[in-house]
């Protein structure tokens, strides 16, 4: 089922939470709503899911206009971050709530079968007679994602699927949901402020700001080409190097950059911590270092310029390197943009 | 090995606790028992089982049961108003449901006696239905309605506070209707705070005295509640009988407090982790 967002506004009391946002998610696509805390995220799942009514724009679900069907009507399946299990109930009776309430009849059997299917889909066979108490916590994600499925959504919603659980937790769900996700070709949106998450699992990253939506599409894409020093701040780790744009070229020290469209005057160079590196020699930004990390898979190098300005890149881990050395930070490459 | 608690104070405040749950729990009741003992078996058997009796346990106890749950479903309406609606005065409503409590119980009887009495406010417009309140076991139901009608709603008040928006709103994305939400979700949980609730409001209605005996008329063999039969029968120094009769009402209590217990063990199975 497509989804056409257009528009689309929500205020709290004289909060702004949504302003004026526009969105296709295509049918079958896995769509991640990505932003910090307060961009608006979770409202606008929450406007696709029925939960709140926009103020202003269209919601349609296909060719149908869905924007004042209430949420019981509207056939989409919602995971709630913190599960939302029905304590009193087990799993299996979690799972079969949409199927008993429904308006749609079905017999004990009919139910019961749909349940076990949906209990080997989350891999939970056997759990059928716990209650949500007596699960862990990676279980009752799972029991919650059968109970959205069983009511056969045209959509399925994730609010911040995985955000209660361990790191590992964590990954082992993403891949799941993943596999899931293209053996029931359903369309999905989630919202995470996890971008290592988000870029994970989506075919598509929408990402948020203050309400509006600042750049989306492939991860590929966002990551190689971010549009915005908040973008590219928000994807990772990032290094700020001031720098003068002249004819097209951002300097910063002995070395220069690239900067084609960006006007002339200052404006700051962003590069990842794997895009520095360290040489003993010019040419280069005259650092020195001030401590290095041991990480399992290498060093991360904290260095300081003359300017003082903070940086951090990744050396590998037989280089020797200590604090206290003075040296020239190299740059493999960098985005420039405009203050 | 020696086991070492890291909370202080534990040999102090269990030492002064059991002692005055001892002193002002344990021993009244324990010479109430005591006292009825004295009795005979058979002599206890007359007292208790006298027409008198039996006809105030019956009075107190239907009365105590109408008022239980009248204030079974009116309390969880209250509740439910103050906790999960908004409105100008809902302060002020939330306040007034301690007023049973803080009102000496006195005060409410003859309050509740001018209003239903035949000349009364309410008491004159019921008269023109045939309807009769004061000095009937209406009005004693009435009166235990009153005293009793906080217990519910403060035991099902924090429970409804407490209950995740996100249950009901899972629930409507399942597209349950609004009934079948309350009464598959919503009911479900409450029932353990329902059910201490109903323990205590029932517990409450059979020792009610003062707000019912200026309403109640008092007649024996119709509106004579037996904790006024207990007070009878001790004006008349017959301490024996008095604690005869008392025993059944304790009895009662007890009886009411396991079964209650039990029911609420058996709705909060699910929170037990295996």
């Amino acid at each position: 089922m497509k989804i056409r967002l257009e528009n689309v506004v929500k205020t709290f009391e004289t909060f702004r939470a949504v302003k004026d946002v526009s969105l296709d998610i295509e049918s079958g696509e896995l769509v991640a709503l990505l932003g910090p805390s307060g961009s608006g995220k979770t409202t606008i799942l929450r406007m696709v899911a029925g939960l709140e009514y926009s103020d202003g724009g269209t919601i349609h679900f296909g060719d149908q206009d869905a924007t004042d069907i209430p949420v019981r009507d509207r056939g989409v399946g919602f995971v709630f971050q913190h599960y939302a299990l029905f304590p009193h109930m087990t799993v299996a009776d979690n799972i079969a709530f949409g199927m008993k309430v429904s308006k749609v009849k079905r017999d004990k059997a009919a139910i019961d079968a749909r349940v076990a299917d949906l209990l080997r889909l989350v891999r939970l066979e056997g759990l059928g007679d716990r209650f949500p108490a007596q699960i862990s916590g990676g279980q009752r994600q799972r029991v919650a994602l059968a109970r959205a499925l069983a009511v056969d959504p045209k959509v399925l919603l994730l609010d911040e699927p995985f955000g209660a659980l361990d790191a590992n937790v964590r990954r082992d769900l993403r891949r799941w949901l993943r596999e899931i996700h293209s053996e029931l070709g359903i369309t999905t949106l989630f919202v995470t402020h996890d971008q290592e998450e988000a870029l994970d699992l989506a075919d598509r990253v929408v990402i948020l700001k203050d309400g509006q939506i600042v750049q989306q599409g492939t991860p590929e894409k966002v990551c190689r080409d971010p549009q915005s020093a908040f973008v590219m701040r928000f994807l990772g780790d990032a290094n700020v190097i001031a720098a003068d744009v002249r004819d097209g070229r951002a300097y910063a020290g002995d070395v220069s950059v690239e900067a084609s469209g960006v006007a002339d005057g200052r404006a700051e160079l962003y590069a990842r911590p794997a895009d520095l590196d360290w040489a003993q020699a010019g040419p280069g930004i005259a650092a020195k270092i001030t401590r290095v990390l041991d990480r399992p898979d290498g060093r991360r190098v904290l260095a300081e310029t003359q300017a003082g300005e903070a940086l951090e890149f990744d050396v590998e881990p037989e280089r020797i390197l200590n604090a206290g050395e003075t040296g020239f930070v190299t740059l493999r490459r960098a985005k420039v943009f405009a203050i | 090995m020696r086991r070492r608690n890291v909370l202080p104070g534990l040999p102090l405040s269990l030492g002064v606790t059991l002692f005055y749950v001892g002193l002002i729990v344990v021993l009244p009741l324990a010479a109430l028992v005591i006292k009825a003992a004295s009795l005979g078996p058979e002599d206890y058997w007359r007292i208790i089982s006298s027409s008198r009796a039996l006809a105030s346990y019956r009075v107190t106890v239907l009365s105590a049961l109408g008022a239980t749950i009248f204030n079974l479903f009116f309390g969880l309406a209250l509740a439910w108003v103050i906790t999960r609606y908004r409105f100008p005065g809902r302060r002020i409503v939330d306040a007034m449901v301690d007023l049973p409590f803080a009102l000496p119980t006195a005060v409410a009887g003859i309050a509740l006696t001018a209003l239903f009495a035949n000349n009364g406010w309410f008491g004159s417009v019921l008269e023109g239905f045939g309807i009769k309140v004061a000095y009937t076991p209406l009005g004693i139901m009435i009166a235990m309605c009153f005293t009793s009608l906080p217990f519910i709603v403060r035991t099902v008040q924090p429970v409804l506070e407490d209950l995740d928006p996100a249950l009901e709103e899972a629930a409507q994305s399942l597209g349950g209707s609004d009934w079948s939400i309350f009464r598959k979700v919503i009911l479900p949980l409450l029932a353990p705070a329902l059910l201490a609730g109903v323990s205590l409001s029932f517990a409450r209605c059979l020792g009610e005295f003062g707000a019912i005996i200026f309403i109640a008329g008092n007649q024996p063999m119709s509106t004579e509640i037996t904790a006024l039969l207990i007070f009878i029968r001790l004006e008349e120094y017959d301490y024996q009988a008095a604690a005869a009769i008392a025993s059944v009402l304790l009895l009662t209590a007890f009886f009411m407090l396991a079964v209650t217990n039990w029911l609420q063990a058996r709705a909060l199975r699910y929170t037990v982790k295996g």
